[in-house]
């Protein structure tokens, strides 16, 4: 498969010479101009006080180009190389990089982890299982544990019942109107959780009995004769309301992957089920769910690793206060607040533990199907 | 469906999926119509009051001058933006957001597609291996990496960079870019490939003249994943682009004015807005794509 008969066939010492040369130079030149480009940019963009919009265009092209630039270059010093050591090497050029990458960003960092999670706070005495214990006995934990569980539980059941809801119901309408309510109910999937957090704090606003609410539930609330009330203050409704932000975001996409799979259920199937005589309800219940149930445990699954790491709702909400603290908040809190990186650590390492179980699972789908993969 | 279909049912199925749809719009729409409000109107009266009555309603830009930073010569406006001008300006968290959003969604793509065309197309020692370090590492949560990635970063001057952020949503981004890409690369016809290797292409031809053109469907399914991730990410921003207002993404200055600005609900709604915009418009324009890449990876860490 590989290009036979490069350029440069002997046909007398001196041409031979100047071609050798020449490949060195251009392997050795075009490189170290390439990096020194690169890292002079660099600097620049580090100390440059030029108006920012020049800065970030530069750095967008910078950055693109830098990396595009790079692959060029590698190939061409490869190019150069005996055929042997091309074929040896291109290989390492395609998956190289993301290599390098993965093993610096997600591979070491788990066993780096690790080893900090038994050092104290500022990473230079070994403590033991110090950090363990913090980490499965404080009340800080105990209480993220327990919300945690209930973000997990009533944050992915909820996503997942209200999308095959909407899903089902909306594959009986008409396609327009499908369409555009699963477009409005999709929406929140494009916003931040940041922004979907001002969203709901606006609707939980609270002003004193007597003043006019403009907080979308405290007006439901006293509209229908109620006391408003500081609703993000009081446990543990607080959590439950911090969670229906969750399932605001998630839940559109539950939706989309159902509704998908339930499209792709044989129409002679349910056609079958309805000639024997079986109501909407059984064929839901008979047909439907039994056929999609891989689905829903994958989309299950999904919003189970996100709600294990919620972390911007809660520290945009509430900060984590009012008994409102999950796993992944108390971390950040450990590491940039109490700079104390053992308990930080050893808390990610909670969070690993927790997610093996999917990744065993992974693991083995691939194993399984490992003959597409020789 | 030749179903016996009642009327009842009917309207029953239409009405749920409007309730829903109406409870799912509604607090969207209570954030829009607060951001375009006086000021101290929105902390007077509920925003549906302006649906009570539209002919009254009293709509202005002046939310967004101030929270973009474009109050000119008006002497109002500028006495409104005074309190925390350094907190309110949004102008340059968005040129932050586009700095660190564009590279941060283009680099991965291009490092994983390299590295699916090599996992699916070249033989290599260890390549089965490497490949299960790949699905391995898909649910890995970021968390890991946070304490060691920032030690690394404050030694090689990369804490608060763009480079730093960039390269760090890279390697959280590749798992699942790598896969996708995977997924849909090695599905490419066999002889297409070969006939360009009998034709003298090498594999770095190969990748760029046929292969990326090829998976541009995938490529662009990932590429907005990876863009809205990043967009609407806050804990990376935090932990490696830092407090320094200078490189704060629109996430961070959303989180900070949420903090300073508690109460001022036509400043915050205005500026939740701004940061919605842009993701919104990629979103329904190219949702096609978007829904693509969901079905093709429903497993993400």
């Amino acid at each position: 498969m590989q290009r036979v008969g490069t350029p440069g066939e002997p046909a007398g010492a001196f041409r031979w010479l100047t071609t050798a040369v020449g490949r060195l130079l251009v392997s050795l030149f075009v490189p170290t101009i390439t990096f020194v480009v690169l890292w002079r940019v660099f600097i620049f963009l580090r100390d440059t006080r030029a108006p920012h919009w020049i800065t970030a265009g530069v750095a967008i092209v910078w950055g693109v180009g830098g990396v595009m630039a790079l692959f060029f270059l590698a190939n061409m010093v490869i190019e150069q190389l005996p055929v042997r050591w091309r074929t040896r090497l291109t290989p390492f050029l395609f998956v190289g990089p993301a290599l390098v990458i993965l093993a610096w960003y997600l591979a070491l960092p788990t066993v780096r982890t690790f080893y900090a999670s038994l050092l104290d706070a500022r990473g230079e005495q070994f403590v033991g299982l110090e950090n363990y214990v913090y980490a499965f006995t404080s009340d800080a934990m105990l209480e993220s544990f327990r919300n945690n569980l209930l973000w997990l539980v009533i944050g992915t059941g909820f996503s997942v019942g209200f999308g095959l809801l909407i899903a089902v119901l909306a594959d009986r309408t008409h396609p327009l109107f499908e369409t555009f309510i699963k477009a409005l109910i999709f929406m929140p999937m494009a916003i931040s959780m940041v922004g979907a957090s001002v969203i709901w704090k606006f609707v939980y606003e609270f002003r004193p009995p007597g003043a006019e609410q403009i907080g979308l539930l405290n007006a439901v609330v006293t509209a229908l004769g109620g006391q408003p009330r500081a609703w993000l203050l009081m446990q543990p409704w607080n959590t439950l309301l911090l969670i229906v932000i969750l399932i605001w975001l998630q839940t559109g996409y539950a939706m989309v992957i159902i509704s998908a799979a339930i499209k792709a259920i044989p129409r002679e199937l349910l056609e079958a089920g309805r000639i024997d005589g079986a109501d909407e309800v059984q064929i839901f219940f008979r047909i439907i769910l039994p056929t999609i149930r891989g689905t829903i445990l994958t989309v299950a699954t999904t919003i189970v690793l996100f709600t294990l790491k919620i972390f911007d709702i809660v520290q945009t909400v509430t900060g984590g206060n009012f008994g409102t603290q999950v796993i992944a908040n108390e971390q950040y809190n450990q590491m940039f607040r109490a700079f104390h990186y053992g308990r930080g650590a050893a808390i990610a390492i909670v969070l690993l533990v927790a997610v093996i179980p999917v990744m065993w699972y992974n693991l083995r789908q691939f194993a399984q199907r490992t003959e597409a993969f020789r | 469906m030749s179903v016996r279909r009642t009327w009842a049912g009917t309207v029953v199925v239409y009405g749920t999926l409007m309730l829903i749809a109406a409870l799912w719009t509604i607090p969207t729409l209570g954030l829009l119509i607060s951001s375009f409000r006086p000021g101290d109107e929105v902390t007077r009266t509920g925003w549906w009051t302006v649906l009570k009555n539209p002919a009254q309603a009293n709509l202005t830009l002046d939310n967004y001058r101030i929270v973009l930073g474009m109050v000119g010569d008006d002497p109002r406006l500028q006495e409104l933006a005074k309190r925390g001008q350094e907190n309110i300006n949004l102008g340059t968290a968005v040129l932050n957001s586009l700095t660190v959003t564009v590279p941060a969604t283009v680099i991965p793509i291009l490092i994983a597609a390299f590295a699916a065309y090599g996992f699916a197309w070249l033989r290599f020692p260890g390549r089965r291996f490497f490949f299960i370090g790949v699905v391995a590492l898909l649910v890995v949560p970021l968390q890991i990496a946070l304490i060691p990635i920032l030690k690394d970063y404050v030694r090689l001057n990369l804490s608060g960079t763009f480079l730093g952020i960039w390269l760090a949503h890279t390697g959280f981004g590749l798992p699942l870019a790598i896969y996708l890409l995977y997924n849909a690369i090695s599905a490419l016809p066999r002889d297409l490939l070969e006939s360009a290797f009998i034709d003298g292409a090498s594999h770095f031809t190969v990748f760029t003249r046929l292969v990326l053109p090829l998976s541009m469907p995938a490529l662009a399914s990932f590429a907005i994943f990876q863009f809205l991730w990043v967009w609407n990410d806050l804990l990376v921003a935090l932990v490696f682009l830092g407090a320094s207002p200078e490189v704060q993404v629109l996430t961070q200055r959303l989180l900070g004015m949420l903090g300073t600005f508690g109460t001022e609900w036509h400043l915050l709604t205005a500026g939740a807005f701004v940061s919605m915009i842009l993701p919104l418009t990629v979103f329904f324009a190219l949702q096609r794509y978007f829904v693509r890449g969901l079905l093709a990876g429903s497993i993400k860490g």
